[in-house]
């Protein structure tokens, strides 16, 4: 087994890290406002098959980035009236979002089912960066959404913990009726939050397509990379910049027993390797589910509760 | 009141024959579905002042409150600021006019810094936060007005007067000339009352003007340089210091005369209902209690005094079944009953009446019907239309102040929904049930829901109970029992009769020191 392939495997994780840091910053963002959105694997999925399509058929990258954004942030419009107007279950209705877009990324990706991607979306040339060993494959030969994602995640962190909205923000998870109180609504905080959310993991999903994947091949395309999304939020404890490392950490796990497949050396079955994102679930609601649990991992404190403001 | 004489009552205000109030209320009304909050209130606030508006609860002192400060709109009637009229819409509205409501739940966000708490919401905060500038801001606000408070501290971190003082930060960062204090003292030590009433001494100096909202009597004389009384949703008085006295406020407040004299069981004493002999409870290592023996007979109440936390909630626990001792028996009816479960118990003539009315007591979400059906030991079918009219005996019998009798508990009162349960626990259960255990039954009530549950507590007893009164209020323990004994560290260390208690022998077995 050659260094090089340990090249390629770290430059696909710092690859899949992407995927899951937009998707997880998505994830942060949302569930920061005190929504909890479990719906980002259908999410993912429907970004993923709005990607293909608009390359299909209009052979442009950039319009095929572009609508899968607006299809995630649609998506997040669904759950957010579910869960913010309608105070439905929100956990019920993320789990619903997910079936939805399991099946309708299905239903219209029927036509172009095994055919190969349309459009590919290229990385950047950075001269003799790329040309460096090592360093040069692994950090310099990425596209462009790839070195967005990365400034946004910081960006992202600054806006939690250095601007008003990013103050209004964190107070509207952890104490909506104090941000009622004064004046802010919280409807308005979370649907705008939960909405920029979704359009960030839709972009994940059209991303992951577009870079990564080969042919549409329905669920899968994502291969349950939503699910994992959300146990790095856990385990990044609500902040953007532990999900960079976190998504690094993940991308090199979900890639290392390709890389050993492909040499012929299978320590671990890539079935277990499939697991993982249910496993990490599994793991988030149990983590979710006890008020200890919950206080000690710093989650928002009014996750998954919908505010009513009482009157009497 | 009527208007005429509201007038006339602050004529002594009056500066060449026009006064700017600060804040008033003009025939403010306000209804909620069942209930008319406040019916034609009026209310004047000088600047400069401090005002307390005192009532019961559900009198509707917190309505108005709401109400000036924006969180209500008034159903007809007006505010005026300054003497015009403001028609506010919301809290924030309130607050650009200079009004703000500290409430009895502190709005704050446990994890954020004292400085990030109070600039949340500041409306011309800049888009970019300088940590270090608005810390300097908020110390800075924090020492105008005396109250000592480190800004980058977390709030989960405070006592509750240390979060009291943010709210008060935050209302005067904010640019609050007009405080609204919704009974502030109820989750303070006395000695962080006393704190409080420091900064709205330093408050009113700079002009601002406070307005307290509170049930406790003894109090607000102290503070106040007029006090406003509600009942029902109207004014009925409005006393200028030095004209108030605890006595006539109570009459103001209630309506009538509150007799909180000591009651005293006016039968013989019969055949011991419950018993305990040697009772003690050990657990990891520590003696929670330790050889409690005493017995309560039928037609007495015995009360149980004592600091908190000195073994009261485990003997209660004990005696209720929730718990077995590790050591001694416990009798009811002559037979032993330890260790054999809360059921058990039950069924062997225990009735409980627990600390926590409403989680522990009452199911919250239920009806005042399902509740009082809920404990009903035979049957397998609920015979709906006898539940309802058992029900409605009981809110006609013991006043309780309900919409109907399929509201939910939790939308009651502390008193009314106190007087469901012991309802329950005293008529429902029957004559089978003839040993009480009674926790701290009047907490949190007002003047004139404690006196009706002591007369609960005082016809029960005269139907023959036999009561356990466990509670921290010395003075309910004093007015009720029949023999007092004091708990302190898990044993028994004063016992005397009701009748002739030396208080400050009690006092001082409280503090450990017979």
């Amino acid at each position: 087994m050659n260094a090089n392939v340990w090249v390629l495997t770290f430059a696909d994780a710092f690859s899949i890290a992407t995927t899951l840091i937009l998707a997880t910053i998505g994830a942060i963002l949302t569930e920061r406002s005190g929504v909890i959105n479990l719906g980002v694997e259908g999410i993912l999925l429907m970004g993923a098959v709005t990607a293909f399509l608009v390359g299909d058929a209009t052979g442009n990258v950039w319009l095929a980035l572009l609508l899968p954004v607006a299809v995630g942030a649609a998506m997040a419009l669904i759950h957010a009236t579910l869960s913010i107007t309608l105070r439905a279950n929100q956990i019920v209705a993320g789990l619903a979002l997910v079936i939805f877009g399991n099946g309708l990324s299905q239903f219209i990706g029927k036509p172009v089912e095994g055919k190969t991607r349309p459009v590919v979306i290229t990385p950047i040339d950075l001269g003799p960066l790329t040309d460096l060993p090592i360093v040069g494959p692994i950090i310099f030969g990425h596209d462009p959404i790839t070195y967005l994602t990365w400034v946004g995640a910081v960006a992202c962190s600054l806006y939690l913990n250095r601007t008003r909205p990013g103050l209004i923000l964190r107070a509207t998870g952890d104490a909506p009726a104090t941000v009622d109180a004064q004046g802010v609504s919280v409807a308005r905080v979370r649907f705008v939050h939960t909405i920029i959310g979704g359009a960030l993991m839709g972009l994940a999903g059209g991303w992951f397509m577009l870079a990564r994947g080969t042919a549409w091949s329905q669920a899968a395309t994502t291969n349950g990379i939503g699910w994992i999304a959300l146990a790095l939020v856990v385990f990044a404890s609500w902040r953007p910049l532990r999900a960079i490392a976190g998504a690094v950490l993940f991308g090199f796990t979900l890639q290392v027993p390709f890389t050993l497949q492909g040499q012929q050396i299978n320590i671990l079955p890539p079935e277990i390797v499939q697991m993982l994102p249910y496993l990490a679930t599994l793991f988030v609601l149990v983590m979710l589910s006890t008020p200890r649990a919950r206080k000690l991992l710093g989650a928002p404190k009014m996750l998954g509760q919908p505010f009513v403001r009482d009157e009497r | 009141m009527s208007n005429a004489s509201s007038e006339a009552a602050l004529g002594s205000h009056r500066l060449g024959g026009a006064t700017l109030f600060a804040l008033s209320a003009r025939h403010v009304t306000k209804r909620f579905p069942g209930v008319l909050a406040n019916d034609h209130v009026d209310f004047d606030l000088l600047p400069g002042e401090v005002h307390t508006l005192l009532g019961e609860n559900g009198a509707g002192k917190s309505t108005l409150a709401s109400v000036l400060c924006g969180l209500y709109k008034p159903d007809e009637g007006a505010v005026l600021r300054n003497g015009t009229q403001i028609r506010l819409t919301s809290p924030r509205h309130g607050l650009q006019n200079g009004i703000a409501m500290v409430h009895q739940h502190f709005r704050l966000v446990d994890r954020f810094s004292v400085a990030e708490n109070v600039v949340l919401g500041h409306r011309n905060l800049p888009f970019r936060l300088r940590t270090n500038d608005l810390e300097n801001q908020v110390a800075e606000v924090a020492e105008r007005f005396g109250l000592p408070l480190d800004p980058k501290a977390s709030v989960g971190d405070l006592s509750a007067g240390q979060r009291q003082r943010v709210e008060i930060v935050k209302a005067l960062y904010q640019g609050a000339e007009i405080l609204l204090l919704d009974e502030p003292t109820a989750l303070l030590a006395p000695p962080e009352v006393e704190k409080l009433f420091e900064t709205v001494r330093a408050m009113t100096q700079a002009g601002k003007s406070v307005v307290f909202v509170s049930h406790k009597l003894g109090e607000v004389v102290d503070i106040s340089d007029r006090v406003t009384v509600m009942r029902d949703g109207r004014v009925t008085g409005s006393v200028a210091r030095g004209e108030a006295d605890t006595r006539k406020l109570a009459e103001l407040m209630v309506g009538r005369d509150i007799d909180l004299s000591p009651r005293r069981s006016r039968v013989a004493a019969q055949d011991t209902l419950l018993h305990l002999d040697n009772v003690g409870l050990t657990r990891d290592g520590v003696d929670h209690i330790s050889q409690v023996s005493f017995s309560v007979r039928a037609g007495e109440i015995v009360g149980i005094a004592g600091v908190s936390g000195n073994g009261q909630r485990e003997l209660a626990e004990i005696v209720a079944g929730l718990q077995a001792p590790t050591s001694g028996e416990i009798l009811i009816n002559g037979a032993r009953v330890n260790g054999i479960g809360i059921r058990n118990v039950r069924k062997a003539g225990l009735a409980y009446v627990p600390e926590d009315r409403l989680g522990t007591g009452l199911a919250p979400s239920l009806s005042i019907v399902d509740n009082l059906v809920l404990t009903r030991k035979r049957g397998f079918f609920v015979d709906r239309k006898a539940a309802l009219d058992e029900a409605e005996a009981f809110i006609k019998q013991l006043e309780i102040k309900t919409p109907h009798a399929h509201t939910a508990t939790r939308k009651l009162s502390g008193g009314n929904s106190q007087k469901v349960l012991l309802a329950r626990e005293i008529f429902a259960a029957g004559d089978n049930s003839r040993v009480l255990v009674v926790c701290s039954p009047t907490r949190g009530l007002d003047v004139g829901a404690v006196e009706a549950v002591h007369k609960l507590l005082d016809e029960a007893r005269a139907a023959g109970k036999a009561i356990l009164l466990i509670s921290e209020d010395l003075d309910e323990v004093l007015t009720l029992a029949d023999r007092v004994m004091v708990l302190y560290r898990g044993s028994v260390v004063h016992e005397a009769l009701g009748s002739e208690v030396d208080v400050e022998l009690v006092g001082l077995a409280m503090a450990g020191l017979s």
